[in-house]
């Protein structure tokens, strides 16, 4: 990209452990083998476009651990960050410091330092505007497998320039008051191969706690723990996989499908993570442990509902 | 018909046509899969067709299982047949550095080189399904004599456009990937263009595949 195509526009000092370009996602592409994708905590995703009034699918940056360091040229800009995430702002040599969930102005020169998200995974830029990037069957989401999205499929990489569009007037604060929650029990309901396990094997899945390692990304949760045997069958005939399943590999150690993850697969499927439990699951970091519950379909929809209220409440509540 | 519609988690159904793998079965799933994509049903996000069985996610704020499900069960079938049934053909380069497995086949099919390319080549494949990897085609049946184990320890790197076999199946590696199929050649057609914006991928579950053998000379010719 060339420099100063625009006036105003981020450069990348340090691009961070793995950060990418994600709006909505991707539906319909399933069947040919691009998988959804979109920002992996949709909550704060949503809460990181309405603090900046936003459009609910505009693209924002998110970041996984470390953040990137980037370096503002421009007008002033309204931006904020969302998750449980360490930043400051460099201005003359002085660093500021900031909090979460509210708006903040960004200076010509300015830099900005997102350091770390706390105990958790994953944390979002948004700014008063838009980043121009590329669009690809309907998504901006960079899929870094398939090579598509933003950026040309890519993480973000140093030295690079993020171009930035209709930028908008100082937006009031919009602060919202939100502590992630940290949770280690995950509700999930049976999979189609429950009975591929025995009562042991099952007794087992439930009853002990699991470590998250660190072969964890945007693709999945691989987890170590007991092993998990299988009487039936280690492989299945492949089939579709949405993301939040838990498949046994043959090894016996559960993997849980998260948003980049391939579309079909192999293993048996012993259970699913509920929907309402996603956002949260995904930002359990290596070296956590967590443990397994199982409820029933009612009881899983209906804490959907009450999840989504809950969501619905917090924007309700922007001052 | 679906044999059975249940629950998979609380935002998707998981269509069960049977156990077997057959292009019969399949056939069946890719009907369902066609009349699903034209129906209207509110809140379908992704269906995912597969040898035997058909996903259907959903928007659990938009619609919910049992509604869904009531609505799959009642979908009157419009297309008897998968319209888009087309004959695809693609090159294959077999020359020794391309075909990375070809030596273990030998042992392991007591088969020499030339017989296992010419069975290989004289047969037609059906596409079951796509995916894994975007646009990876999953295509059958493979002549019995084919039939081969997936390597003890897989690659961590198989060449993007690689040819593998597998038991009664073959496939097309669309991107460099991890993978335990039998390497025997590779094409220089890309079958998932991730510059087209509509369409990107080539072969669609229902086709019909055959292959044909070229030398590294046009390999190289159809690169440029």
């Amino acid at each position: 990209m060339k420099k100063n195509m625009n006036k105003n526009y981020f450069e990348v000092l340090r691009p961070g452990i793995n950060s990418t370009f994600q709006d909505n996602g991707r539906n319909n592409f399933y069947h040919i083998g691009i998988p959804f994708s979109g920002a992996m905590d949709n909550r704060n995703f949503l809460l990181a476009n309405t603090i900046s009034n936003n459009g609910i699918n505009n693209p924002v940056l998110e970041f996984a651990y470390q953040g990137p360091k980037l370096k503002y040229i421009g007008e002033n800009i309204s931006i904020n960050v969302t998750g449980d995430v360490n930043f400051k702002i460099i201005r003359k040599n002085k660093n500021l410091e900031f909090s979460c969930y509210e708006n903040i102005v960004l200076e010509n020169n300015d830099c900005l330092d997102i350091l770390s998200t706390n105990r958790s995974v994953y944390g979002y830029l948004s700014i008063g505007g838009t980043f121009e990037v590329d669009y690809y069957l309907n998504s901006c989401s960079t899929n870094t497998k398939a090579k598509i999205g933003a950026n040309s499929g890519e993480k973000l990489e140093k030295g690079q320039i993020i171009q930035l569009k209709n930028i908008k007037k100082i937006l009031p604060k919009n602060k919202i008051e939100y502590l992630n929650p940290k949770i280690e029990n995950i509700r999930i309901i049976k999979g189609p191969h429950f009975d591929y396990f025995s009562k042991d094997a099952i007794d087992l899945f439930f009853s002990n706690e699991f470590n998250v390692t660190k072969l964890s990304d945007r693709m999945g949760i691989r987890l170590k723990g007991p092993k998990i045997s299988n009487i039936k069958n280690t492989n299945i005939k492949s089939e579709g996989l949405v993301k939040g399943v838990i498949q046994i590999t043959a090894d016996g150690d559960p993997i849980i499908m998260l948003s980049d993850h391939g579309t079909i697969g192999g293993y048996p499927k012993i259970a699913v993570v509920i929907s309402a439990d996603y956002d949260k699951l995904v930002q359990i970091p290596p070296g956590s442990k967590i443990k397994f519950k199982e409820i029933n379909l009612k009881d899983a929809e209906t804490i959907f509902k009450l999840y989504e209220m809950e969501t619905q409440n917090l924007i309700s509540n922007i001052k | 018909m679906i044999k059975n519609i249940s629950n998979l988690g609380d935002a998707a159904l998981y269509c069960d046509f049977g156990t077997e793998v057959n292009k019969a079965i399949n056939r069946n799933v890719i009907n369902y899969f066609n009349n699903l994509r034209d129906s209207n049903f509110l809140g379908i996000t992704n269906i995912t067709p597969s040898y035997n069985k058909l996903v259907i996610s959903f928007d659990l704020k938009i619609t919910s299982f049992t509604k869904l499900k009531k609505q799959v069960e009642n979908l009157e079938l419009k297309k008897k047949n998968n319209s888009k049934n087309n004959l695809i053909k693609i090159p294959v380069c077999c020359t020794e550095e391309f075909a990375l497995d070809i030596k273990r086949l030998q042992k392991l099919l007591k088969i020499n080189e030339a017989k296992i390319y010419e069975t290989f080549f004289s047969k037609n494949y059906y596409c079951y399904m796509t995916g894994f990897i975007a646009g990876m085609p999953f295509l059958g049946d493979m002549d019995k004599s084919l039939f081969a184990k997936r390597l003890e320890t897989p690659r961590v790197k198989v060449p993007k456009n690689s040819i593998g076999i597998t038991e009664q199946f073959c496939n097309i590696y669309t991107f460099e990937s991890p993978g335990g199929w039998n390497i025997i050649g590779k094409t220089p057609v890309d079958i998932f263009d991730n510059k087209k914006n509509t369409e990107p991928n080539l072969i669609n579950p229902g086709d019909t595949i055959s292959f044909y053998p070229i030398s590294k000379l046009e390999y190289e010719k159809k690169y440029e």
